[in-house]
């Protein structure tokens, strides 16, 4: 057991050494008192800051180091129960960490603090800062800071003992995320039996979706008025699964608008997009067989600012007035300003996105919507590839055993059987 | 028509009184402010009469109530009691918890079109944590989140109250800036904030800020708090700090996002939600510094009214109508 | 091979960045990092296709007078008064005080504001036009729009003032929002997120290639 530690700010160490002596008497008792003060709720503010430094603090106990477990190395997770000072209102400022190294065991530095005054007894600090190849010892000193400015200042510290040698090392699998590694491997595997499936010739059936039904119709509307159609392929980049999804449906229409020989136009508001949906749209041409009726200028960008992209496209749809508009990507708050301006100009509108704050917005005024997952499942039915119906059965299938475990976690947790939620948690 | 027409030229008038100045403490008592209420009730009645009688109202007669619903009510004396909701009541409970102190991170994932929203709860929370002294840092994973974020500090440090702390950037609050990323930087921030933002908004090194110098990643943060008005914002740091890195977090939204956070909060991977101008009422209330988003609520509360009022009316429209058909 | 090398490019990132959820050992602990440092670099590059292409459509409107080429002016005149703007002000363009900042201030921010702001606007339209009694589901919409839209300002509770306190419209609405609404928020983002995890291995394994330009 280490001697406790008390340094006094701005006080000579000779003076230091003489108080401590005549307040050592009485240490014991006051510290005493202290804690059984402390124990009730409004005690501990009726003792002086002045007077902080005639008892004793206690040091945080039961400290241990330990390697932190299941991240890349370079950590240690530092351990201590709470100082007995330490209670609701009580005196503890902070904890300071403090770290040696094997070369030097006597020479400690501060790692890092963490703030005093939590309601749980156990305190915790992950030393970020650590090399796997070095040996650490720790210890943690519970701190008491009082007075306002630098000549008032006192800071009374209290050390724990030495815990260690103790090093970090990087793991090869994070365990706490078993459950969601097992999850990724059930629905994988399901959506890739059911490709095989479909691959193998069985039939799958697959629901009918009316916004993807409407597409011929809509492109249809257009060719019979005699003008465009918009496709707005979202806001967002190709890193968003969602703009993958609208540019794969952008080939669809695409190769139906170069059928019809209709203008389709597609202004865009990131570089990435136009760059993919200008090549999307001009190898639906060819498959349609009228590469000659692609222009370059069909897919253009405007800006990637949300609501100067937002203006563009009002303006261009209330000047050009398109006879159908798609939207079909992630959107924010421009799906509505979007959407009523089309609906005043009387567009059929189809829209389709996997944010279900702004789905509402499209309800209220397209005349089609693709609710969330029917937009990833638009490539596939407009396809009819069987490949990729299989994949939406293995996604069914997912959705099954998704539904079942929420009815199981219903039933166990309302009659308190076991805590089955825990399964999904992926914290330690 | 005629009477809306009016009160839409009187509320010009008011405003541009009120900007070009001389006319600063343009307020209608509350005498006139009711007045102004009843008329507009009563004109709103009228098209609800030429509703029934099958004359119906255009688009442009909803935006001209809307705009007179919000701008008309900055220039009342009319009060109203905000009530606290359980979600803006949870998040006050977590930090209430936070000894003084603690480790406070706030993400100012937002531009200035939603500022009006979002700029009185990062200010009402700012409020919050510098009179309870706690150290915050402050980052930003939209461009512009960083530059609202000043305008915050800088209001609430001219305040007596704030200003008698003599708060001290790098020891009491840092901004580390904007970082690009999305939620990689988030990511990232698991690991090591210093990865991610090696200086802060002025160009000083991290090593350099005392109060960031020993933060290492997310488990150095007691409390985090999130302003989102899209992506990135506070779904990907409930995605990625909360789930992975156990972060403990409120978020404050857009009324347009807020529902979708509903779900978070429930699960506990969020503890609080302020949502839209209501949610930074309520906390305004809560801090005890009641400013802009209790101002601007008398205009949410009107212009709620006034598009209940012409949802009544579209119903009416609608029976009217389905009336005619059968007939 | 123009479709083979971006479809290993897909493959091979997108396992990496499955597997690196699960692997926190080096390489897989810095490879999201690397891919993500490289998808930042493309992006940034690809900014100038973006804004190249921008000028090339104004520049033709401008050149053949095409219908409403007056407006494609304003955007090239815009464009260069910022970004030679920008140039001049060197690094600290974005300081107080400067005219990047005053264009910023006052010009971007409230234009922007503007279109957020017309969202008021739109929504009371669409919500006159959509919230109709047409059938059953419809009318529930309509109650609860109409419970919601009162009772989350403070008129709901003042106008319910007469019922004890917990039963006045602020708890129902916050009964609405916390049970039935978030209920239904829930079912649709599990829907979405299998749609996401679906379409992620359809891509990642190449059986998606249409945003590739083919089938």
């Amino acid at each position: 057991m280490n001697p406790i530690r008390i340094s006094l700010l701005n006080l000579p160490l000779s003076r230091c050494l003489v108080r401590i002596a005549i307040f050592s008497i009485f240490f014991g008792l006051l510290s005493v008192i202290s804690i059984s003060a402390q124990q009730s709720a409004d005690t501990a503010n009726a003792v002086p800051d002045s007077q902080l430094v005639e008892f004793a603090l206690s040091p945080p106990f039961e400290v241990s180091a330990k390697d932190t477990p299941n991240d890349g190395g370079g950590s240690i997770t530092v351990i201590w129960q709470r100082s007995a000072d330490d209670l609701p209102n009580g005196i503890v400022t902070e904890y300071r960490v403090m770290r040696s190294n094997a070369d030097q065991p006597e020479v400690f530095a501060e790692v890092g603090d963490v703030a005093a005054g939590e309601t749980k007894p156990t305190y915790r600090y992950h030393d970020g800062n650590a090399s796997d190849d070095e040996q650490y010892y720790y210890k943690v000193a519970a701190v008491t800071i009082s007075g306002d400015d630098a000549e008032t200042t006192q800071e009374v510290v209290a050390e724990s003992d030495v815990t260690g040698p103790v090093s970090s090392s990087a793991q090869w699998f994070d365990w706490r995320r078993i459950n969601a590694f097992v999850g990724v491997l059930l629905l994988c595997g399901f959506i890739m039996f059911y490709i095989n499936r479909a691959k193998a010739g069985k039939k799958i059936f697959i629901r009918k979706i009316a916004g993807l039904d409407a597409v011929d119709e809509a492109v249809g509307r257009a060719t019979e008025m005699g003008k465009k159609i918009f496709y707005i392929p979202g806001t967002q980049d190709m890193d968003n699964v969602q703009t993958i999804a609208g540019v794969t449906i952008l080939g669809r229409v695409a190769e139906k608008a170069a059928q019809y020989d209709t203008w389709l136009e597609v202004p865009v508001s990131r570089s990435l997009v136009m760059v993919t949906a200008k090549e999307v749209v001009k190898e639906a041409y060819a498959k349609a067989g009228r590469p000659d009726a692609f222009h370059e200028d069909q897919v253009h960008y405007l800006t990637d600012d949300q609501f100067g992209y937002a203006a563009g496209i009002d303006g261009m749809v209330v000047r050009e007035k398109p006879a159908t508009i798609f939207y079909m990507g992630a959107f924010y708050a421009e799906s509505l300003i979007l959407a009523e301006t089309g609906n005043s100009i009387g567009a059929i509108q189809i829209a389709g996105t996997g944010m279900p704050s702004q789905l509402p917005f499209f309800v209220a005024a397209c005349d089609y919507t693709l609710i969330g997952e029917e937009l990833f499942a638009a490539s596939a039915y407009l396809s009819r590839e069987p490949k990729l119906i299989g994949s939406l059965k293995g996604q069914d299938v997912g959705k099954g055993l998704i539904l079942a475990a929420i009815l199981l976690g219903i039933l166990l947790e309302t009659f308190n059987v076991w805590n089955f939620s825990s399964l999904f948690s992926v914290i330690n | 028509m005629l009477v809306a027409g009016i009160i839409l030229v009187l509320t010009v008038i008011a405003y541009l009184a009120k900007v070009v100045g001389g006319f600063e403490g343009v307020q209608f008592s509350p005498t006139v402010s009711v007045i102004v209420v009843i008329l507009l009730a009563a004109s709103l009645l009228w098209i609800l009469v030429l509703t029934l009688k099958g004359r119906l109202i255009g688009r442009r007669v909803v935006f001209l109530y809307v705009g007179i619903a919000v701008s008309l009510p900055l220039f009342m004396s009319i009060s109203q009691k905000i009530v606290i909701s359980p979600e803006t009541q949870q998040l006050y409970d977590a930090i209430s918890e936070l000894p003084s102190g603690a480790k406070v991170l706030v993400s100012f994932d937002y531009d200035p079109p939603s500022a009006p929203e979002l700029q009185p709860m990062a200010e009402a929370f700012l409020y919050y944590c510098f009179t309870h002294d706690f150290k915050v840092i402050v980052i930003g994973l939209w461009p512009q989140g960083p530059q609202q974020a000043n305008l915050a500090i800088d209001k609430l440090l001219a305040l007596p109250e704030i200003e008698a702390k003599n708060l001290q950037y790098g020891i009491d609050y840092v901004n580390l800036g904007y970082q690009a990323g999305n939620e990689f930087v988030i990511q990232r921030m698991g690991g090591s904030f210093e990865s991610m933002f090696p200086t802060d908004y002025s160009g000083h090194p991290y090593s350099d800020l005392e109060l960031v110098r020993n933060i290492r990643n997310f488990s150095n943060i007691d409390y985090s708090f999130n302003l989102s008005a899209g992506y990135p914002g506070t779904q990907e740091w409930v995605q990625v700090a909360v789930d992975r890195y156990g972060l403990s977090m409120g978020g404050g939204n857009t009324a347009v996002q807020a529902p979708m956070m509903y779900t978070y909060l429930q699960a506990g991977q969020l503890a609080g939600l302020l949502g839209g101008m209501n949610g930074a009422a309520e906390f305004e209330k809560l801090v005890g510094r009641e400013d802009k988003g209790t101002r601007f609520m008398l205009s949410q509360s009107f212009a709620h009214m006034v598009v209940i009022a012409f949802i009544l009316i579209g119903n009416v429209a609608f029976i009217v109508g389905g009336r005619k058909k059968k007939l | 091979m123009r479709r083979e090398i971006p479809l290993a490019i897909t493959g091979i990132v997108g396992v990496v960045f499955v597997v690196q959820y699960f692997i926190p050992h080096f390489p897989f602990s810095r490879m999201n990092d690397w891919f993500s440092d490289w998808f930042s670099i493309v992006q940034a590059c690809a900014i100038w296709l973006g804004a190249l292409n921008l000028l090339k459509i104004s520049a033709q409107k401008i050149a053949a007078r095409k219908s409403d080429w007056i407006y494609s002016i304003v955007i090239v005149a815009c464009f260069f008064l910022i970004v030679i703007i920008g140039f001049i002000e060197g690094e600290s363009f974005r300081g107080q005080g400067t005219a990047f900042s005053w264009l910023y201030d006052y010009v971007y921010t409230p234009l922007s504001a503007t279109m957020f702001a017309i969202l008021a606007f739109f929504v009371a339209s669409a919500s006159y036009r959509a919230f109709r009694a047409r059938n059953f589901e419809a009318t529930l919409l309509l109650g609860a729009a109409f419970f919601v839209m009162l009772g989350r300002v403070p008129v709901g509770d003042m106008l319910t003032a007469f019922l004890p306190d917990g039963y006045r419209l602020s708890a129902l609405a916050s009964w609405v929002m916390n049970f039935p609404q978030a209920a239904g928020q829930r079912a649709i983002m599990i829907g979405i997120a299998l749609g996401i995890v679906s379409t992620s291995l359809r891509i990642i394994l190449g059986i998606e290639r249409s945003h590739l330009g083919g089938e």
